[in-house]
């Protein structure tokens, strides 16, 4: 398969389905609670979070025979965080209306665990270009999950795609509101998130069986 | 056998080199960088206040500022005085924009004077007052650029936030929000401040009643919408007795 050999490749495809860092892993929950009313929002945070995972555990898989093993997490850190400051202050340079989007991610990025958990798990003991395809791959994973529930919340909790008013408007109650619907608010608030992340695990292990644990 | 990198000595070794590398790079990313931040800060602060006097480039829906480029000039065209007020008296300034509301709020909490900013806009005949006030969301400071007529009746809004929920709080900033500010009085029926509440449930959510000094909330961000209304409530106050002199 030329570039990417079979092994590799199922580095990419497993999270995004059988592996998947949210609903299989549990890892970076709380952005998936906190940052999924709006699909934008959701949007750009899985693009942030591929960016960061996918050079971050290249990074790490390339220092990785000269961490020491005991403060290997706070290494860890100081990797993710310096790279998220700096590609920050670029932006803030030079793209500055795209920072100003993103500087509420930052302090999310960084305390995302996916990060944490794959340098952990994977980019400490794997080789660089491996491990770019397993950040890569378990970013998808994570930003589908978060796209997913971030276009469920938007579309039941406001009514609007990307802002975009596809139920109708409903203060002048019109489109769907015409015949009473009403939007759920409690869409907006992030248990619900916690609750469609839930029903999508459920649908997940109804479909495969296998990923049932006792 | 033990591990080279297991050692104590290569450890400490280890961190401090890493904080030395880490440490430097991002000491010089910031200091290289930090000209241009400041400028595209600078920009933005007349981008805003230009935004809330009605000078921008919205369409029918986002909230968009001028361009970069033609900002200069538009911000010398439209502003035609800046203001600082120092214990009730006005003087031209023409770097009042740059004065940090922020340090300001400090020194009057130290209860040393406050200085107030206040742009005065020209546009189609009419004369906009702008003041940037600020405040606290639910995670960190929030803060806005206010246009407003000699009579406080609120002409254009700007509201920015540094980290507020994304969908929630942060839709702050979102056209619906700001909108909503246009045409609300700050002044009651019989000329007191009252400010203008984010309120929840004020059986008014296509705003009609403009003097109800209330504006409808964000659902899910009811913290940030108080500290709306907080901001608006002691730092526009300050204004009042100004607006008081326009009148005489």
């Amino acid at each position: 398969m030329g570039l990417i050999s079979k092994k590799d490749a199922k580095l990419i495809t497993d999270p995004l389905a059988d592996n998947n860092p949210i609903t299989i892993q549990v890892l970076g929950i709380c952005s998936a609670l906190a940052i999924t009313a709006e699909l934008k929002a959701s949007i750009v945070m899985a693009v942030s979070v591929l960016f960061v995972l996918g050079i971050g555990n290249v990074v790490i898989s390339l220092m990785r025979n000269i961490i020491p093993s005991k403060i290997r997490i706070i290494v860890q850190l100081v990797v993710v965080a310096a790279l998220v400051i700096i590609v920050d202050q670029v932006l803030k340079a030079y793209a500055y209306e795209l920072s100003k989007t993103l500087s509420v991610f930052v302090g999310l990025i960084i305390t995302n665990c996916i990060i944490m958990g794959r340098f952990e798990a994977f980019a400490l003991a794997n080789k660089p270009w491996q491990s770019f395809l397993d950040g890569i791959g378990n970013a998808a994973g994570y930003g589908l999950i978060l796209i997913i529930v971030g276009f469920f919340r938007e579309l039941l909790g406001s009514g609007t795609l990307l802002g975009f008013k596809v139920l109708g408007d409903p203060i002048e109650k019109t489109g769907l509101y015409a015949l009473g619907y009403e939007n759920n608010g409690f869409m907006l608030l992030s248990p619900m998130a916690l609750i469609v992340v839930g029903i999508i695990i459920w649908i997940q292990r109804s479909r495969n069986k296998a990923l049932i644990e006792d | 056998m033990e591990n080279r990198t297991d050692k104590n000595s290569y450890t400490i070794l280890f961190a401090i080199g890493m904080v030395l590398i880490v440490g430097s790079l991002l000491a010089f990313t910031a200091s290289s960088l930090k000209p241009t931040i400041t400028e595209n800060q600078r920009m933005e602060k007349q981008q805003n206040i230009l935004y809330a006097m009605g000078v921008n480039d919205n369409d029918e829906s986002s909230a968009t500022f001028i361009s970069t480029d033609k900002v200069a000039g538009e911000f010398s065209k439209y502003i035609t005085k800046q203001l600082v007020i120092e214990n009730g008296n006005a003087s031209e300034n023409d770097q009042a924009y740059l004065i940090d509301v922020k340090k300001e709020q400090t020194k009057a909490k130290a209860g040393e004077t406050r200085r107030l900013p206040l742009f005065v806009g020209e546009k189609d005949g009419e004369t906009y007052y702008i003041a940037p006030i600020r405040g606290k969301g639910l995670w960190d400071a929030i803060w806005a650029y206010i246009a407003l007529d000699k009579d406080m009746v609120v002409q254009g809004a700007y509201f920015d936030h540094k980290g507020e929920t994304p969908g929630l709080g942060a839709n702050i900033k979102q056209r619906f929000f700001m909108d909503d500010f246009i045409g609300e009085h700050l002044l009651g029926p019989s000329g007191d401040f009252k400010g203008i509440t984010v309120a929840k449930g004020n059986a008014d959510p296509k705003n009609l009643d403009k003097t109800d000094n209330e504006v409808d909330a964000i659902a899910g961000a009811t913290i940030t919408g108080d500290g709306v209304t907080a901001m608006i409530r002691s730092d526009l106050k300050l204004y009042v007795p100004y607006f008081k002199t326009l009148k005489q």
